[in-house]
């Protein structure tokens, strides 16, 4: 399949299920509910080593938050209800409470909850007020910018972690652009994030590695500076490739994102410099979601 | 929407106990089951169809027509569907819903939402004493779920509730919250002398300074919190209609209390 010029891969991006949730942040004013978000996402690009994958969703009007302010949507992805319990309730309280103003809500509902306020209420230190309204239980943790308002729980759903597209271009330079130009356009897509920096991914890797200890290692056949060396799945005239990974919260969403993506890629044309976009997979074996680049294009 | 009607054939001289029509007495029955339904009128046994006549088909709504306040424990233990009382309502209406929805046209008696789980009263009218309060011998009161009154209700509205929102867009008695143990309780309207007296969690809403506070209650400073926000803006959709209240102002003070118990409840007022 060609695309204004570029071509798609006869291949596939595999994922896999994780669980997710989602979290509404608030604070007096955009910057700060944006500081919370982002510092709540901090150290969260890959369940390898940080065991979450988190990322800001979109950014809510005031009239889409249910104290009126500025809000973040924040979407997290852990491979365990447990993993993803653990990491909702030290990231609230470690980087949203703590930051002035904010106040933080379930921002989906389901049967399977998380403790969030309900455990981090003993801030409170006995002082903590809790308030039903509506069917929802919320703790009032008296602090000292004034009061940390969080719901009693979050909820958690299935998700689907790792769809991915990869980028090749025939500089860093027009491949950091291209993706720059892909993740614009699939922040626009809700229901997903791109958990890694800026969206996207600089260092690729494959599952396994040469040494013991690591779990994964360099995918070399993506590596420009390999070409001579390895199995190479590079053009000669491929300098650079980057990889765009994205979580979601079903199939579908995962599907709109890469078709988002892709499309803004291929608007660039032959002119653009990428020479091919492709998918990283592991052959079927390891994830139940395949999400084939020209079916998604289609 | 099927429906059973009960019209009162006449107004009676002595209380009726309604008590004993449920919505799941009336699950499965027909109009002349439910007209031999056996109730108490003053100090005697009678049937229902004695007092009611009975039309339509027992369903997911139950209206009472030309209803009177000697008619007691309208929708008693009701746990699904409407109770429609067109005219006034008696003593111990909701008694104990665990769901389902009350609508009065017109006033209520004493003990509306005692012992209530779950569900939504709202009356037009006027409301009595002990709202959301426990009968006599029952420690706990109103456990779940909104009562609104649109007029003034009497002395010790929530007392002893423990759960739950109760809203008075008129005035309230004395003793309002008295030992309330926690849920939310809105005064639009002015409140009586001893409020909030006893009351160990929990928190009431005034829309002015109060005119009474005991002394075992502190202030907390003016705050404009998230919370107030959502409080307020809970509190608006209760009141459809209402003007008074706009969550947008949501700088409230805050005096906790009541000191002699645990303390942990709080009275809400806009100060300015």
């Amino acid at each position: 399949m060609i695309i204004n010029g570029i071509q798609i891969d006869d291949t596939f991006a595999e994922a896999f299920p994780m669980r997710a949730t989602r979290l509404i942040i608030t604070g007096d004013t955009k910057r700060w509910a944006f500081t919370a978000a982002n510092s709540m996402i901090g150290f969260s690009t890959s369940v390898i080593a940080c065991g979450v994958e988190t990322g800001i969703e979109r950014q809510l009007k005031m009239n889409e938050t249910p104290d009126s302010r500025p809000g973040m949507s924040v979407l997290l992805f852990a491979m365990s209800s447990k993993e993803l319990a653990k990491h909702v309730l030290t990231r609230t309280g470690q980087c949203v409470m703590t930051t002035p103003t904010t106040a933080c809500y379930a921002g989906l509902y389901s049967d399977k909850k998380i403790k969030l306020g309900g455990a981090l209420r003993y801030f409170g230190d006995g002082y903590q007020l809790s308030k039903q309204l509506g069917g929802k239980r919320y703790w009032r943790i008296p602090i000292m910018d004034g009061e940390f308002l969080v719901e009693e729980y979050a909820y958690q759903v299935p998700g689907i972690g790792g769809g991915n597209f990869l980028i090749l271009a025939k500089s860093r330079g027009m491949a950091l652009r291209a993706s720059e130009r892909a993740i614009k356009a699939m922040s626009k897509v809700p229901n997903v994030i791109m958990p890694f920096p800026g969206g996207v991914v600089g260092s690729g890797s494959k599952v396994g590695s040469k040494y013991k200890a690591l779990s994964a290692s360099t995918n070399e056949a993506f590596c420009p500076t390999l070409k001579g060396l390895t199995h190479t799945e590079l053009s000669p005239d491929t300098e650079s490739v980057m990889e765009i990974v994205i979580d979601g919260l079903s199939e579908a969403d995962i599907a709109a994102a890469m078709r988002a993506g892709i499309e803004a890629v291929c608007e660039l044309g032959p002119a653009g410099g990428v020479t091919r976009i492709t998918a990283g997979n592991y052959g079927g074996k390891l994830g139940p979601y395949h999400f084939h680049l020209r079916d998604v294009m289609k | 929407m099927s429906g059973l009607t009960l019209s009162l054939k006449e107004a009676p001289r002595q209380r009726v106990d309604l008590s004993a029509l449920t919505s799941a007495i009336m699950d499965g029955k027909t109009a002349k089951e439910i007209a031999g339904l056996k109730l108490t009128l003053g100090n005697r046994k009678c049937s229902l169809g004695d007092i009611f006549k009975v039309t339509g088909r027992p369903g997911s709504r139950l209206v009472i027509d030309n209803c009177t306040d000697k008619i007691d424990g309208i929708g008693a233990r009701w746990s699904d569907g409407s109770v429609i009382v067109q005219g006034n309502a008696g003593a111990y209406l909701g008694k104990g819903m665990t769901g389902g929805n009350i609508h009065v046209y017109g006033n209520a008696g004493a003990y509306v939402a005692s012992a209530m789980g779950d569900g939504h009263i709202h009356i037009e009218g006027d409301a009595g004493d002990f709202i959301g309060a426990p009968q006599a011998g029952i420690r706990v009161g109103m456990n779940g779920g909104v009562v609104r009154v649109e007029g003034n209700a009497g002395d010790r509205v929530g007392d002893q509730m423990r759960r739950g929102v109760i809203l008075i867009e008129g005035n309230v008695g004395s003793h309002c919250a008295s030992r309330m143990i926690a849920g939310s309780l809105a005064v639009l309207g002015d409140a009586g002398p001893n409020l909030g007296l006893g009351m160990r969690r929990g928190t009431v809403l005034l829309m002015k300074p109060p005119s009474h506070l005991p002394a075992t209650f502190n202030d907390c400073g003016s705050h404009a919190l998230p919370f107030f926000h959502l409080f307020l803006s809970y509190i608006e959709s209760l009141a459809e209609g209402n003007q008074t209240i706009d969550p947008s102002r949501d700088r409230l003070h805050r005096y906790a209390g009541d000191l002699a118990v645990d303390g942990k409840g709080e009275i809400l007022f806009y100060n300015y």
